[in-house]
């Protein structure tokens, strides 16, 4: 008996191996019609990569971006006051290595690649101050990390609650405290711009328009009439416009809607725009999650004698939010690149700072270069999301259970 | 044990009958939200006040006095408002629709060459959905404008595409029809062709019901279709219409049809964003369908088309329908970003007449209900299309 088995060892699938010519025939020349996509294929990458190619490398005139680096990023953020951004970034940085050091148990390689980023942009032409304050980036977090693999235990439940203080903290550090003057004097927000206010619309949307599309699932859901139908009025109505039309409506009409001693700031304004229009989807996404939950489950629940509130916030809810997080990623890459939008109501995000730059007469004639800059910018941030995301399902077997 | 159960009734108070809740709860809501409403709208009709206005939609009936560079029917300065509106919509349904078709045949050709075997084609395609997908649309369009379609050679170095065709940076010239006199006489044959391939289309339905096997009902639609329009068109003493080629007179093109810069580069920009997102949809509709049911359409001696044609397709529509619906709604609302470029769709006239009349509540009004009503229409014609091609699942 245990001679077979030890005769008979199991050997794994053989692995297809190709020679380099057969693969190239299996792959690109298996029929005559195959032959002629290939052929047809590779021509136009050549006919488009090489103009392409020749022209980021040769004729264009890069230095529009490194000239105005700083303003792609912070906009017209006060000079003297760049640090405090930079202390916000360091900031995020360590409450995002104190919480991989105490919740992610795999992943060191992910990790590594992650801390190696900021070393790599470091070798790029930036002066010796500037890549200093990119490699404090991985300091920060690897300090973060270090902390929190001393004591996982005791510093899981602090990452949560660095997460909830950051925000507010880092607002406030980056808004300022202390009037027009001192240590943190405040800056106005119109002076906010580039991508920092981007990724700063897109960040508080999501947020804000968190508990409102939650609410709004809720009350599509309900078997109360009046609440299901303003409800659906409210969802559909946002849906069914383009967000340009709200975000025109919000900076003409909140000024009117509101009594007229209240001044709200242009930011302030997009930014209701951008939440509620988030709100909408964020709450069609949500009762897609509340639906994937099985009725036994209510049921269950009731029988356990919860009351309908408990029943929703701690049986349905934490599964339904479960469910449906790669969704809200992919909502919240959908509504970094909406913000953009913004540009149109002359707000100074990335794109409406690029428009600025080619303002400037001596940067006439590189659109090109300013808005292949912007985009590459926006390829990165979503793809590099989207991938993650991808990856942290896969291994965390999301959606599966 | 009737009375038992009336005296147990009255026994709970009014506040804690959940019925009586239910109804207390959303009066309470609802007034709630109206007077939230009424405070909101006394404040805008106060603030109006202030400014010396009230609601009204009169200004549509005063004269609009702005030009509008591109429009499907006529229009001056001198006209009124509503025909500036009607303009602008006009503008944004044709754009949206002539997108809607062309990233739906572009997006369902980059889903196919996805899934090719071919390593260079499927690679290809990979990269073009990874990157359109990832940047946002007013960037593109933005880019393709500015970037591409404006720099684009000056009329007197004009691209040339065969002999009649121009590509400049004033934009794209085709040859285009000038209707004669039989042109009338003409949609009459185009209108009897209609109504013979609808009953062509019926009779071979029926004919497939029957028999159990379905003849290629579109292909002979549109063959008898076609085949009226050709012999129609022969048969009439004069051709319905004459060709008009372009040809550089001075600084511009005299004759064809101009597409404007802002048009191109708003229809293309539209289409390349939208067509990565239908060719997603594409490929997942087409991977749903198992890989059983095209080994059981092999097996059971159907060719590789008709595999495609009688098997997969059906199944696989049934998946794409609702995201398509979305994605051509998509489309529709982002045909708004025409404003960046200078395309005088519905909310870049809107953005004009709020400018030249003052009246931004109504104008908003306007442009969210026409919106709102065009995305409903989109939807309900979706839907229906939905309803019929569910038909074919058991």
């Amino acid at each position: 008996m245990t001679t077979t088995t030890a005769k008979s060892k199991v050997l794994p699938p053989p692995t297809e191996r190709y020679s380099l010519l057969g693969w190239l025939h299996k792959n690109l020349f298996s029929t005559w019609y195959n032959a002629l996509l290939t052929l047809f294929a590779a021509w136009l990458t050549y006919a488009m990569l090489k103009p392409t190619l020749t022209w980021i490398f040769g004729e264009a005139r890069w230095d529009v971006i490194s000239a105005n680096l700083k303003l792609f990023m912070i906009g017209r953020y006060p000079i003297e006051q760049e640090w405090r951004v930079w202390a916000a970034l360091f900031l995020l940085t360590w409450v995002i290595g104190l919480s991989w050091g105490s919740w992610v148990k795999k992943f060191e390689l992910s990790g590594l690649v992650l801390l190696l980023i900021p070393v790599f942009m470091a070798l790029l032409p930036f002066s010796m101050d500037d890549r200093l304050k990119i490699l404090g980036l991985s300091v920060f977090s690897l300090i973060g990390y270090v902390i929190a693999k001393s004591q996982p235990a005791t510093f899981s439940k602090v990452s949560i609650f660095a997460w909830l203080l950051y925000f507010p903290v880092g607002l406030l550090i980056i808004r300022g405290l202390t009037g027009d003057e001192g240590f943190f004097p405040v800056v106005d927000t119109q002076l906010w711009g580039g991508l920092m206010l981007t990724v700063l619309l897109s960040v508080l949307g999501i947020m804000f328009s968190f508990p409102i599309g939650v609410s709004l699932a809720l009350g599509r859901q309900s078997k109360l009439p009046i609440i299901s139908w303003i409800s659906i009025g409210f969802i559909e109505t946002i849906r069914g416009v383009p967000l340009i039309t709200i975000l025109f409506m919000m900076d003409l009409m909140l000024p009117l809607f509101l009594p007229s001693e209240i001044r709200i700031e242009s930011i302030i304004r997009a930014l209701v725009g951008i939440t509620f229009f988030s709100a909408a989807y964020m709450a069609e996404n949500v009762r897609g999650g509340l639906q994937s939950i099985p009725r036994g489950q209510h049921e269950a629940s009731h029988a356990l004698g919860l009351s309908g509130f408990q029943t929703m916030a701690f049986i349905i809810m934490p599964q339904a939010l479960r469910a449906v997080i790669p969704i809200l990623v992919s909502q919240f890459i959908g509504l970094l690149k909406d913000t953009t939008l913004v540009m149109i109501l002359s707000l100074f995000d990335i794109l409406g700072i690029g428009k600025a730059v080619l303002g400037n007469p001596d940067y006439i004639g590189t659109s090109r270069e300013v808005y292949l800059f912007i985009a590459a910018v926006f390829w990165i941030l979503s793809y590099g999301m989207s991938y993650a995301s991808q990856r942290l399902e896969t291994a965390l077997g999301l959606g599966e259970r | 044990m009737e009375k038992t159960h009336t005296t147990q009734q009255a026994t709970i108070p009014f506040w804690r009958d959940e019925r009586v809740l239910r109804v207390l709860g959303q009066i309470i809501f609802l007034i709630a939200v109206i007077v939230f409403g009424y405070y909101i709208y006394n404040n805008m009709i106060t603030a109006l006040a202030k400014q010396g206005m009230t609601p009204s939609f009169a200004f549509l009936n005063q004269t609009a006095g702005f030009d509008i560079g591109e429009r499907l029917i006529e229009y001056e300065r001198a006209d009124f408002n509503k025909r500036a509106v009607l303009v602008a919509v006009l503008n944004t349904v044709q754009v949206s629709i002539v997108g809607i078709i062309l990233s739906t045949i572009l997006g369902v050709f980059l889903g196919i060459a996805r899934l090719s075997t071919n390593f260079l084609v499927a690679k290809l395609s990979s990269i073009y959905l990874e990157i359109l997908r990832n940047i946002p649309l007013l960037v593109l369009l933005i880019f393709w404008y500015t970037g591409i379609f404006i720099t684009l050679p000056r009329v007197k170095e004009a691209i040339s595409l065969g002999t009649s065709i121009f590509i400049s940076n004033r934009g794209m010239v085709i040859p285009w029809g000038i209707p004669t006199e039989t042109w009338r006489a003409y949609l009459i044959v185009l209108g009897v062709g209609i109504v013979l391939s609808a009953i062509v289309n019926w009779q071979l339905n029926l004919v497939g019901k029957r028999t159990g096997r379905p003849p290629l009902v579109t292909l002979w639609t549109i063959i008898t279709f076609l085949a009226v329009a050709i012999i129609g068109w022969i048969a009439l003493p004069q051709s319905p219409l004459t060709l008009d080629l372009p040809t550089l007179q001075g600084l511009n093109f005299k004759g064809g049809y101009t597409f404007s810069p802002e048009y191109l580069a708003l229809l293309s920009g539209l289409v390349i964003y939208t067509a990565a997102f239908v060719g997603e949809i594409v490929r997942a509709g087409i991977l749903s369908v198992s890989k059983g049911q095209i080994e059981a359409s092999r097996a059971l001696g159907l060719n590789a088309f008709q595999t495609l044609r009688l098997i997969v397709f059906p199944q696989a529509m049934r998946v794409i329908v609702p995201p398509l619906t979305s994605q051509y709604l998509n489309l529709t609302k982002n045909s708004s970003l025409a404003v960046a470029i200078g395309y005088p769709d519905l909310f870049a006239i809107a953005g004009t007449m709020h400018n030249q009349t003052g009246r931004s509540v109504e104008v908003i009004a306007l442009m969210m209900g026409i919106y709102l009503s065009t995305s409903l229409i989109t939807s309900v014609f979706m839907n229906f299309y939905n309803k019929k091609i569910k038909l074919v699942e058991r």
